[in-house]
């Protein structure tokens, strides 16, 4: 690349001209952030209340294993440590899709390590590496997450309709719906949106070609995912809340704080 | 008519400083039509370079209380009222005089990135036939005006200096206007990880941000090339899809 042979002025940690309140976009980031992995880790830990009738909390889904209660594989095996809870086995697959996404990149970037603190706003480190190397360069792993991401769909998915199916005393299992069922649709929705909007799948669908004259299905499809696209920041958003009330909910249930309201 | 304030970067590569000049506002007026009422009232030596007065050719570039922006198209009404307006040259490019900066080295950028290279006519006289949805995607990066304010505003040259490293988001749109035109047949993927630096963009999404064209940059150009990127050299298994899937 050619050069630049002029020294350019070195701009100051948040040093900027502007007068908008450039610094609450990325408090509130931070804040929202950190406040949900806070949660996230707590509830991980937890190893109970995560689940109460037929409802499952979407961070202990897919139940590997549990001590209680129906599991894939039945009860934890002798090798899996006692401190460990089931949702840890799984989390890091969601939490390594969001860690990784195009969206939460840039959000966090800016919101935890200032680079840059907001738009035209000096920054604190004079070095740069961005993604093009060592540590960063992992981040393109990106789409190997979403393959995982979708499988993930389709456990929630089940898991929504698992939770239309109440046993009675004597096991048999009858068809209902509690506003636990449609918090667990609304939250798998809301990953669906968010996951089906992910740069990467925008690009497998379609993005790599330069033609989509006489493919009309893969036409349809990278529309489709452009669509969900353009909105990939407001689902990143609203599926991250929905995943936590879920959780949420499910947990106060079981814990007996508040009872599930049963529509059907 | 209401008077305005307008504190304005005067200076060389050597020194500078703010100077307050005060001028008449009116309704509808944009900041380019105060430094021309400035120039002509009180400082007729201002330094401003502008062109078209109509947001098309890019040359009016400059820094409005902080933020990046063409003097033509900014609003004085849009302006926080009563108060003080900051006018600085772009900071990525070396200053000439007062608003005006030399953004020569864009012009050499360019000249690195490969020509367009339409594959062989589809008609016996010379000319090529493609649908309007294979172009659809590349029409919305010809609208950029080289305005240089996503260059401007991009922390890898504004605040890191990359300029040898890093070609900068405009020709990350421009790289995407021809990578992705369908008749064209060139290669250009290895250029834009090495030379062009595409890595050190961490999509913080200011040049979208800034740009007056509205051009989506970081989402429907770089993340797109970043994509394309990670097939040629990250993805082990879609290399493997490309060799047995044929051309895109
Ligand atoms: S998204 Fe990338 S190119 Fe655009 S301003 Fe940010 S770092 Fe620069
Ligand atoms: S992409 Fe937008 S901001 Fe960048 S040079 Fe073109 S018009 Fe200006
Ligand atoms: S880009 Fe956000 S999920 Fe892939
Ligand atoms: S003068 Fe042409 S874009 Fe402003």
């Amino acid at each position: 690349m050619p050069r630049v042979d002029v020294p350019l002025a070195r701009l100051k940690f948040a040093q900027t001209q502007r007068r908008d309140m450039w610094w609450v976009a990325p408090l509130v980031v931070f804040t929202i952030l950190s406040s949900f992995i806070g949660y996230a880790t707590w509830a991980a830990l937890q190893n109970e209340h995560y689940s109460w009738g037929p409802y499952l909390s979407p961070f202990y889904s897919p139940l590997l294993f549990a001590s209680v209660g129906k599991s894939w594989f039945g009860k934890p095996p002798g090798w899996f440590p006692h401190w460990m809870s089931p949702a840890m086995l799984i989390l890091g697959i969601p939490a390594g899709f969001r860690l990784t996404c195009y969206y939460y990149r840039g959000a966090y970037y800016k919101a935890f390590w200032a680079d840059p603190p907001s738009c035209a706003v000096g920054e604190p480190r004079k070095s740069y590496l961005g993604e093009r190397s060592f540590p960063l360069v992992i981040q393109n792993v990106h789409r190997y997450f979403l393959y995982l991401a979708i499988i993930f769909i389709f456990i929630l998915g089940w898991d929504v309709w698992e939770a239309m199916w109440w046993p009675d005393a004597s096991g048999t299992r009858h068809f209902g719906i509690g506003l636990g069922t449609l918090v667990l649709a609304l939250n798998v929705g809301l990953i669906a949106s968010y996951t089906l909007g992910c740069h990467s799948l925008r690009h497998l669908v379609g993005g790599w070609m330069d033609r989509f004259s006489g493919r009309p299905v893969r036409k349809a499809a990278y529309d489709c995912v452009s669509c969900l696209n353009r909105r990939h920041m407001l689902f990143a958003w609203c599926s991250l809340f929905a995943v936590m009330g879920a959780d949420l909910y499910v947990r106060l249930c079981s814990m007996g704080v508040i009872n599930d309201w049963r529509i059907i | 008519m209401a008077m305005g304030t307008f504190k304005v970067w005067r200076g060389d590569r050597e020194k500078g400083e703010f100077r307050e000049y005060k001028t008449d506002v009116s309704e509808g007026m944009v900041v380019l039509d105060a430094v021309h009422q400035i120039q002509a009232e009180s400082a007729i030596d201002l330094a401003a370079r502008w062109n078209c007065k109509a947001g098309k050719c890019g040359s009016c570039s400059a820094e409005i209380n902080g933020m990046p922006k063409l003097m033509c198209m900014t609003q004085i009404a849009d302006l926080p009222p009563g108060e003080t307006v900051t006018i600085e040259p772009m900071k990525a490019f070396p200053l000439i005089r007062d608003l005006v900066t030399d953004v020569s080295w864009n012009y050499a950028v360019k000249k690195t990135i490969k020509k367009f290279s339409p594959r062989k006519p589809d008609a016996p006289d010379g000319t090529w036939r493609m649908q309007q949805e294979d172009i659809e995607r590349v029409q919305e990066f010809r609208k950029c005006i080289e305005c240089f304010l996503c260059q401007d505003v991009c922390h890898v040259l504004r605040d890191h200096h990359q300029h040898a490293e890093f070609m900068g988001p405009r020709f990350f749109v421009y790289t995407a206007a021809l990578d992705m035109q369908p008749l064209d047949t060139e290669e250009r993927i290895e250029h834009l990880k090495g030379e062009g630096g595409i890595g050190f963009c961490n999509i913080t999404k200011c040049c979208t941000k800034v740009c007056p064209e509205e051009i989506k940059i970081t989402d429907n150009a770089i993340i797109p090339l970043k994509e394309r990127v990670v097939d040629e050299f990250y993805d082990p298994i879609k290399k493997l899809f490309r060799v047995f899937g044929g051309r895109r």
